[in-house]
């Protein structure tokens, strides 16, 4: 054992201390981080001020005897800090336009109210948000119209019109269910997953093959035995891989924090204005929703999903299927004699892999289907599907499903380590020649 | 008291049988050399005793207790095809191999300064194996198979890969740990340098111990009775004397006098030989030819594969 330790010690160290491993490790949460701060500050700052000419061609009415006459849309707009707007019953030709300090014209034909319709003209393509803001206004503004002319009172039409939301409630529990984001989540689990077992099995086969074709396996296998040698080695790489996957986890944590405050004090006053931009354009159906929707995600981030199971799933699933991969990446190692041939043997081994993910992603529109259990039970894709189902969460129920295919992950890997370990010991010192899966089949025959 | 007994080892591969019921037995201190031809089982042999692989069927002793993990820290092993971890630093990397053998960090520390110095490779210490020559990876490797005072030695063709000089230091390293106690066992092609350093040799070819023994018994048992036979006088005289108990194999000039080479038959002695030289020719010397490990590495081989045929 203390030989093995000596080996772990060994692949630990010469790969912690390469210094693509150091570059990796900060540049991940750098990358990682900043793509998530970059969400935040485009979906936030879209800070471009919109000044729009309002064309309004439709007749100009007056509302009563008192007032003067006035057409629709005439400073009925309501402005906020980036929306600015200027009105005008003729239209600029689209030169003028060009050479003018408005940056949008907005073009309402005379029976707009029959004919919805309007020309938004632009020199640089608005936001989407700036777009939805302006329809939103437009639309106001001639259902107030409607509704005057059909002789509904507003606070009528505002009882009337309904927004209906569908909660999907689980018979079991009662408890509204949120599995579909729940199984998002999950779904992340997965990817990581994925990535690391193809990233970290592959440095196993290449460690193999690099022991191999530089001769030293015959030295240090007259020391320790084969079997010893291939998992240090798979053991240290784990090692490696829990230590990046720690250290960006906080890296990216604090990167985060960092970043965040950096750019919190902006952010704070673009939440609002978002806000007020929010409550503006939903003044006419005062809808509280979205006030309920981000709770919601609170909710589902901090509680729906059980996190200590979760991660311990992770740690478990992520181990399992690291193992049971990559002692048949290190099989394969020991099996080629150069990275050109590996191809053939690869093969088997990633289908699978790529399998699972793509089953992973089925998980996420049918969670509960039949293919979705089954391969959560197979240990070749379980460690990437199950992730999904882990999000979810078990009941009383069904968490047998989960402890068998934990049963069935560790009696995967260690089938999968004790056929590595006996293609490993009669490959390593096989050179020169090109090996076939009947030949494969042999060696696991082989008596040491 | 033998270090290495290997009794009756069969080892056979999916295709082929590596070694078919070879018994050696390699004496205290003795500089064992292990010949045969590429292919013959030397190598699968040599892994057998380092554990690597086991045989099918016969039984290893070392130091009279039948092998076992336990030994590894007392055998030294240099593979043939050598190598280390280009991407590692030397010292690093023989440190490592060191403790993998058993010896602590501390020791192993210690030994190998000791053997850098000797060496004088001192400076290479903190050098990644990529940068050095193939010679100089190659002393490195000689170092970490010896580094933990193995009292048994096992070197796979010692020399392939060293020129001259380094081949000459590697040689005396090897007699010098000779008389110091260890044990050595090595494979190798160049009968030369078994002449030189080994004491003892074994011969396996097709599988099969052809010859065992001390190099002079050997050589001894190899000896057919041929005489080179120096003498001043007319060739052609000497050849007309001989009669059927002698055969003239060859002949050539040196310094002015004829040497014949003559081997006796139907048990002639050398008196009879000189009893007929001496009445046609003024004899110089006369020198017994005594068989060289080539001469009987290839006789051994040739003679086994004619058998086979």
């Amino acid at each position: 054992m203390n030989k093995t330790n000596l080996i772990i010690q060994r692949e630990y160290l010469t790969r912690v201390r390469k210094k693509s491993f150091i570059i990796m490790t900060f540049l991940g949460p750098v990358f990682i981080a900043g793509l998530m701060s970059l969400g935040i500050y485009l979906g936030m700052s879209d800070s471009s001020v919109y000044n729009v000419l309002v064309v309004d061609n439709t007749p100009q009415i007056s509302a009563d005897s008192l007032s003067q006459p006035k057409s629709l849309f005439w400073k009925e707009f309501k402005e906020t800090p980036q929306m600015k707007f200027q009105y005008t019953h003729d239209a600029l030709t689209n030169a003028e336009f060009d050479s003018s300090a408005y940056s949008l014209m907005l073009v309402m034909r005379e029976d707009i109210v029959t004919f919805p319709e309007a020309e938004l003209v632009f020199r640089k393509l608005p936001s989407v948000k700036a777009r939805s803001y302006i329809k939103s206004q437009v639309e106001k503004v001639i259902e107030n119209e409607k509704l005057k002319l059909n002789a509904i009172d507003k606070r009528v039409y505002d009882s009337i019109r309904t927004d209906v939301e569908i909660l999907s409630v689980d018979s079991e529990d009662g408890g509204t269910s949120y599995k579909q984001e729940q199984a998002m989540v999950g779904f992340g689990f997965a990817v990581l997953i994925y990535f690391f077992i193809f990233l970290y099995g592959v440095q196993v086969m290449r460690g193999v093959m690099e022991e191999k074709s530089s001769r030293i396996v015959e030295v240090i296998i007259s020391s320790v035995k084969p079997f010893q040698l291939m998992m240090g080695k798979i053991i240290g790489i784990a090692l490696v891989g829990l230590t990046q996957f720690l250290l960006w986890v906080i890296l990216t944590g604090i990167i985060f924090t960092v970043v965040s405050g950096l750019i919190l004090p902006d952010a704070a006053t673009m939440a609002e204005q978002v806000q007020a931009t929010q409550v503006a354009a939903e003044q006419a159906t005062s809808d509280p929703m979205n006030q309920a929707v981000i709770s919601d995600m609170a909710e589902l981030f901090l509680f729906r999903i059980n996190w200590p199971l979760m991660l311990g799933m992770f740690l478990f699933y992520f181990l399992g299927g690291y193992l049971l991969y990559a002692s048949l990446f290190a099989a394969v190692g020991a099996a080629v004699d150069n990275e050109t041939d590996t191809q053939q043997f690869m093969m088997p081994i990633t289908i699978p892999l790529i399998f699972g993910f793509i089953v992973a992603q089925f998980a996420l529109t049918n969670p509960e289907g039949g293919a979705v259990f089954w391969f959560s039970q197979i240990p070749f894709t379980s460690p990437i599907v199950m992730m999904v189902r882990v999000a979810m969460g078990f009941d009383a129920g069904t968490v047998w499903q989960l402890a068998l295919s934990m049963a069935l992950l560790v009696a995967g890997f260690i089938g999968a380590v004790w056929m590595a370990g006996k293609i490993y010991r009669v490959g390593i010192l096989m050179y020169g020649k090109k090996i076939t899966y009947k030949e494969l089949w042999k060696w696991m025959r082989f008596n040491s | 008291m033998d270090v290495l007994k290997v009794e009756n080892i069969t080892k056979a591969y999916a295709n082929h049988i590596a070694l078919n019921d070879v018994s050696l037995s390699v004496p205290k201190g003795s500089i064992y050399g292990l010949l045969g031809p590429n292919g013959a089982g030397k190598t699968t042999l040599i892994r057998i005793v380092n554990q690597i692989t086991g045989p099918d069927s016969g039984k290893v002793f070392f130091n009279g207790e039948p092998l076992s993990p336990k030994h590894v820290s007392r055998i030294g092993y240099l593979p043939e095809e050598r190598g280390l971890y280009k991407k590692m630093k030397v010292g690093e990397q023989a440190l490592y191999l060191a403790q993998l053998k058993g010896m602590s960090k501390k020791d192993a520390n210690e030994k190998l300064k000791e053997w850098f110095k000797r060496f004088e490779i001192e400076g290479w210490w903190d050098k990644k194996v990529e940068e050095l020559s193939k010679g100089m990876a190659q002393k490195v490797q000689f170092i970490t198979t010896v580094m933990h005072e193995p009292e048994f030695i096992i070197l796979d063709e010692p020399f392939s890969g060293f020129d001259p000089i380094n081949a000459n230091l590697i040689k005396g390293e090897i007699k010098r740990l000779s008389e110091n106690g260890t044990t050595i066992m090595l494979s190798t092609h160049n009968m030369g340098s078994v002449e030189e350093i080994c004491s003892h040799i074994g011969l396996i070819h097709n599988s099969v111990k052809m010859l065992e023994g001390s190099i002079g018994t050997v050589r001894d048992a190899y000896k057919e009775g041929v005489y080179d036979l120096q003498f001043q006088g007319d060739m052609i005289s000497i050849t007309n004397a001989m009669w059927t108990n002698f055969e003239l194999i060859d002949h050539w000039k040196r310094d002015g006098s004829q040497i014949a080479r003559i081997k006796l038959l139907n048990k002639s002695t050398v008196n009879d030989l000189l009893a007929v030289a001496i009445a046609v020719i003024k004899v110089e010397a006369v020198n017994e030819v005594i068989p060289s490990m080539n001469d009987i590495f290839i006789k051994v081989v040739e003679n086994k594969s004619d058998s086979h045929e």
